[in-house]
């Protein structure tokens, strides 16, 4: 009887706190998640693509500069780029600044926070993304690939045409877990200062000694961001693989 | 007497006619191994040439480089009289002078797989547009109404809104010919059109065929389908260990072989 008191409390607390405000910075730090976790995307699939293109060049220039990157971006800890693009941005900023006179000597440019974390959780997002397309790529039945040029489709032509479709196609189940890495990725770039669903629990947690509830709660949130996007690729694969599938 | 006849079905087409294709002195090596050792070839616009050997004589390879799928080491292809231009490589070997020029020369000799290679994710009537609206620039609406004429014509019009996988071997192949059909090729080029068919389709798309060779178009057919090469071919090229062993007339060929090859490759078929 006690115990569900206890939970009655514990509740109403709740309410009461994310009355209070923390419920909206909650829903806040949602949408900064998710704009976090979709421009990085954006940023890892353009590189992406350039560094699967270049593992699959033939020359062994860019093979290598392609290989190391998926070698460093998905060997090292995030948490490390992400400190390296922010302080190291911001250093790099400041002096260039500095030397340039915009700003007094004793002034610190810093690198937006924004800006920062999308380019490394990006970047790495995008060490990810290129295994995805490369994999995709090496999936194209060869022969599809021989008649484009046999029909006289130019490289672009061949690309757009036969090519990306057919790495879309592919990559969607692909592409879903490397979306489910980057939104968890993207709670780490709180430590840059955006505002997203980690800093916003981690503040109310803080300010309000409530670190169980708020933690469980953006536990919980993090969860339902992730399990909503698995059906919703799931049916993406549906229709970018309706041509394997028989039709009803 | 089938030297006679090989020169007189040369003659046949009026003797001032630029070929249609031309290929001189076609050599290609893979790694250490020579599979085309000089061959040379010319067909006229109406020829049906069969192009017959035992694997690894090398025919599917001339017919790759006469489009250039795969680069040959030396020797010249002429298409309407056109030399396709080649240059030095960095590695030595000759690679295509312009790129462009490729290009336009590929989208008039339409190409035929034995493994079909339709777009898999384009429907049937998508694969039949797809390059003559994008690299013939011609208009889609224009495009859409032939492509559609052209599938009543192999019969599979029922089947425009499929996917290829969704389809047999035979309605594959046979879109696949209409897709070649799309472009207006001068020539087109079978690369074992039927060998990877089930036996109970190969008919189908052998009746396809023998349509087009009826109206007079131009086509060089890489084929194990003796009966094909005897009937509706107008000449036979047998070629052996990367030569030419003999040409002809298909039904002379036939009846006399001129070469003891031939004669071993026409006895092993009929076993």
């Amino acid at each position: 009887m006690e115990f569900l008191n206890d939970l009655k409390d514990q509740v109403s607390t709740a309410y009461e706190l994310l009355a209070a405000g923390w419920g909206v910075q909650l829903l806040w730090g949602i949408g900064w998640t998710l704009a976090v976790t979709v421009v990085s995307m954006l940023i890892g699939a353009i590189l992406g693509s350039l560094v699967a293109a270049a593992k699959l060049s033939h020359r062994g220039g860019l093979k290598f500069i392609g290989e190391s990157y998926t070698t460093v971006f998905r060997g090292e800890p995030e948490l490390l780029i992400i400190y390296l693009f922010y302080y190291g941005g911001t250093q790099v900023l400041t002096g260039v600044a500095r030397s340039t006179g915009s700003i007094g000597s004793t002034d610190i440019l810093n690198m937006p926070s924004f800006l920062g974390g999308v380019l490394a959780v990006g970047i790495i997002s995008g060490a990810y993304q290129a295994e995805v397309f490369r994999g995709s790529f090496l999936a194209i039945h060869r022969g599809e690939l021989e008649a484009a040029r046999a029909y006289g489709m130019s490289a672009w032509l061949r690309f757009r045409l036969v090519i990306m479709p057919q790495v879309l196609r592919l990559a969607v189940p692909g592409l879903g877990n490397v979306w489910q890495l980057t939104i968890k990725d993207s709670a780490l770039i709180s430590v840059t200062g955006v505002a997203e669903l980690m800093l916003t629990a981690n503040k109310a947690a803080r300010s309000t000694h409530h670190s169980l509830l708020f933690y469980t709660l953006a536990g919980i949130l993090y969860l339902v961001m992730t399990s909503v996007s698995t059906p919703i690729f799931e049916k993406a694969e549906r229709y970018t693989s309706r041509s394997f599938t028989r039709p009803k | 007497m089938s030297a006679n006849v090989a020169a007189a079905s040369k003659a046949a087409p009026s003797s001032g006619e630029t070929p249609a294709i031309s290929v001189k002195d076609l050599r290609k090596c893979f790694g250490d191994h020579e599979v085309l050792k000089g061959i040379s070839l010319e067909a006229h616009k109406g020829d049906v040439i069969s192009i017959l050997g035992s694997s690894g004589s090398g025919k599917s390879t001339l017919l790759r480089c006469i489009n250039l799928l795969e680069i040959p080491d030396s020797g010249e292809v002429r298409v309407d009289g056109e030399l396709i231009k080649m240059k030095q490589g960095r590695d030595g070997h000759q690679i295509p002078a312009d790129t462009r020029q490729v290009e336009r020369i590929r989208a008039n000799l339409a190409m035929v797989f034995q493994s079909f290679n339709l777009w898999s994710h384009m429907t049937v009537l998508e694969n039949l547009v797809a390059a003559p609206t994008h690299v013939l620039k011609r208009p889609r609406a224009e495009c859409l109404e032939q492509a559609e004429a052209l599938l009543k014509r192999v019969g599979i019009w029922e089947r425009r809104n499929y996917y290829p996988p969704h389809m047999s071997g035979g309605q594959q192949q046979r879109a696949a010919i209409a897709r070649a059909l799309a472009m207006n090729p001068k020539v087109m080029l079978f690369d074992e059109p039927t060998s990877a068919l089930d036996p109970e389709l190969v008919g189908e798309v052998l009746r396809v065929m023998r349509s087009l060779a009826e109206e007079g178009r131009t086509m060089l057919v890489v084929t194990h389908e003796m009966g094909f090469a005897r009937d509706v071919s107008s000449k036979v090229m047998f070629l052996h260990k990367g030569e030419v062993d003999s040409v002809g007339e298909p039904k002379e060929m036939f009846a006399r072989p001129p070469t003891p090859q031939f004669k071993q490759f026409i006895a092993n078929f009929n076993k």
